[in-house]
């Protein structure tokens, strides 16, 4: 068995080409992960330029209303770039600057990882190439020209169903034509060893603060941590620093687009089987004989048919749960939160934001619940527009 | 048995032609005929591709080619359909080119057996890589399916460790990148096989790009054979279920040009 296992989820299925370079990937983590320098460079940017770190806040209002544990959100939506998903790319590109690459390459879903890896290239003077599937590129037309601004080039993927997961299998492929200068960016904790530790750990400084801006502002840990899931990555960095704390409940939100018995939805753990797919095994929504199933969710963020491997891992053993939200309840949360608090969030974000309305008020008045609020909703309030029928242009 | 696969290489000159089509394109009747037309014109073993929703080490040709299939109802178990079909009427080797997950959902046990029952004598995983191979090798090879290890223009210090365990015979990705036609080849190709040479007497064949006889002789003439996919691909996405004699007629010009090499 290869490296890179979570339980025996994981692992490092992926071309002959790409086996060197993923070996070199991950002796360059292996040593600048442990490097004082590098890690000052990396807080550096993480404080200065992407915001760090961000708020956790008291949602007072909202607690009120839904009558049990206190709500926290801890806001990613404020970083810079306006998601969780800077944090991986800055870490990214330090490390791929450091091995010499002049090129990232990236995929992205609903466009918040393009912008981002688009954002730190800018920085950091390297070339970007972003794939995203055609579908996504229309109904996310903004972030598209985000990207260009920032100086990437943006690929509408035309094959197989125009979402994210062609638009990695797009990334895979220039990745094996191109290596020697280039360094795929990925987006979250998937993919093949080291990607999923290297995304996880980056994303990890989540919960590193939330652990301690909880601590601070109730003196004991939360009853639970709520995040939505589609690869995975904001809910591992939510979840990671609370893994080893046993009564901290850690919850992960998958869409379940028009809903779970239906055929259109993205609940790889509900709905999903084992498989290898994307350079790791894990759970993916797929039919009897290994083909890998169409998803759909309102959110292009989650709209993808696996998870990563660690989080397969914490499904098996029982430590997290994961649970589906259908769009119509995503789509109420959005609206709710902006309400309830002035916070838009991300699409994404709202299917957290919906799973805590449907529990807080399992929870006494003297527990807290923390929610990721992983990106803000900007990118997503015509695509609202639109479900709740109103015809405005982006 | 997996001596078999190594009896494909022993033609007269010591070269083997390996053409590759995709099960199910445009049907499976389609492919039992181009199966034996191709035998008929020569090919040495036959690459048979069960389709793959997402064929990431695949360029545009293959990966239309695998979605034509899929669209056509084309499965794993239609794929073991075709090789019944043409196992009725020949014993031209043949070999399986797809990707894990169709594989490893299958189940390894029952996918290999019925491989072994067949007669398919060796399988093509791109998406396998050495390290990964562990969790399918012994079964396949308990059922007399070698799996075929794949080297590649970056694979540098890794030749000594992956081609030591190789059977069968051992694919040599000719570039970089995914399959697809190429008009040159920059990969110092001699040096790959002979330090292959070095440390197996498995043969190996040279694959992806390859779509001319002069090519095709070329890289039989570094190697021990030549293996063509993407042209041969093109071939039935143009002319469909009347490419028969298209693809024979290539067929044999790429095989004449390997037994001159």
């Amino acid at each position: 068995m290869g490296k890179g296992r979570f339980g025996i989820h994981g692992g490092q299925y992926i071309t002959e080409t790409l086996m060197n370079e993923l070996i070199r990937l991950e002796e360059a983590y292996e040593h600048y992960k442990n490097d004082k320098d590098f890690n000052d460079e990396l807080n550096h940017l993480f404080n200065t330029y992407a915001g760090r770190p961000s708020l956790l806040y008291y949602a007072d209002k909202m607690t009120k209303d839904l009558g049990g544990a206190k709500i926290y959100l801890k806001r990613e939506d404020l970083n810079h770039t306006g998601s969780h998903k800077i944090n991986n790319v800055l870490g990214q590109a330090l490390l791929a600057k450091k091995m010499g690459k002049t090129r990232l390459i990236a995929e992205t879903g609903a466009g918040q990882h393009g912008v981002a890896t688009a954002t730190a290239a800018a920085l950091l003077d390297m070339e970007c190439e972003v794939f995203m599937g055609k579908e996504d590129t229309d109904r996310q037309a903004l972030n598209v020209y985000r990207m260009e601004l920032l100086g990437a080039k943006v690929h509408a993927v035309t094959t197989g169903t125009m979402t994210l997961k062609d638009a990695v299998n797009d990334a895979m492929r220039e990745w094996s034509n191109r290596v020697s200068d280039t360094h795929y960016c990925l987006g979250s904790v998937m993919g093949p060893h080291p990607f999923p530790t290297i995304v996880r750990d980056f994303q990890s400084i989540i919960s590193k603060e939330a652990r301690a801006q909880i601590l601070e502002a109730e003196g004991k840990l939360p009853a639970a941590v709520i995040a939505c899931v589609g690869g995975g990555s904001n809910s591992i960095g939510s979840f990671y620093n609370f893994i080893e704390d046993k009564d901290v409940e850690l919850i992960g939100c998958e869409a379940a687009g028009l809903g779970i018995d239906t055929d259109k939805h993205a609940a790889t753990i509900a709905k999903g089987s084992i498989g290898i797919f994307h350079g790791m095994k894990s759970y993916f929504c797929q039919d009897e004989y290994g083909q890998i199933a169409p998803v759909y969710s309102i959110s292009a963020g989650l709209d993808y048919p696996g998870i990563g491997p660690e989080h397969a891992y914490l499904h098996d053993i029982g430590r997290a749960q994961y649970v589906p939200i259908t769009d119509e309840e995503a789509v109420d949360a959005f609206e709710y939160l902006s309400r309830t608090e002035g916070i838009i969030p991300a699409i994404e974000s709202a299917h957290a934001v919906a799973q805590a309305r449907k529990i807080a008020k399992n929870y006494s008045k003297d527990q807290s619940i923390i929610i990721c609020i992983s990106g803000r909703g900007d990118k997503d309030v015509a695509a609202i527009a639109r479900y709740r029928g109103v015809d405005i242009h982006d | 048995m997996i001596d078999k696969i190594k009896k494909v290489f022993e033609t007269e000159n010591g070269k083997a032609f390996i053409p590759f089509i995709t099960a199910g394109d445009p049907d499976a009747e389609s492919t039992v005929k181009f199966v034996l037309e191709m035998e008929r014109a020569g090919a040495d073993m036959i690459e048979l591709g069960i389709p793959f929703s997402d064929p990431t080490a695949e360029g545009v040709v293959i990966q239309e080619a695998n979605i034509r299939a899929l669209k056509g109802g084309m499965t794993t178990d239609t794929a073991f359909g075709i090789v019944e079909k043409i196992r009725a009427q020949s014993e031209i080797p043949l070999a399986f080119m797809t990707y894990i997950n169709p594989v490893f959902h299958y189940g390894y046990e029952r996918f290999f057996a019925k491989c072994e029952e067949l007669n398919v004598g060796a399988i093509i995983l791109p998406d396998c890589p050495y390290e990964e191979s562990g969790e399918l090798k012994d079964i396949a090879e308990s059922h007399n399916v070698a799996v075929v290890t794949m080297i590649s223009p970056t694979s540098d210090d890794r030749i000594r460790r992956v081609a030591k365990d190789a059977k069968g015979f051992i694919y040599v990705v000719s570039s970089m990148g995914v399959t697809g036609v190429r008009t040159e080849f920059n990969t110092d190709l001699d040096k790959i096989v002979t330090a292959l040479k070095n440390e197996t007497d498995v043969p190996c064949a040279i694959g992806f790009g390859i779509s001319t006889p002069e090519q095709a002789k070329r890289m039989a003439s570094i190697s021990d054979g030549a293996i063509v996919g993407s042209a041969i691909v093109r071939i039935v996405a143009e002319h469909g279920r009347d490419a028969a004699p298209y693809i024979y007629e290539f067929v044999k010009s790429m095989k004449d040009a390997v037994a001159e090499a």
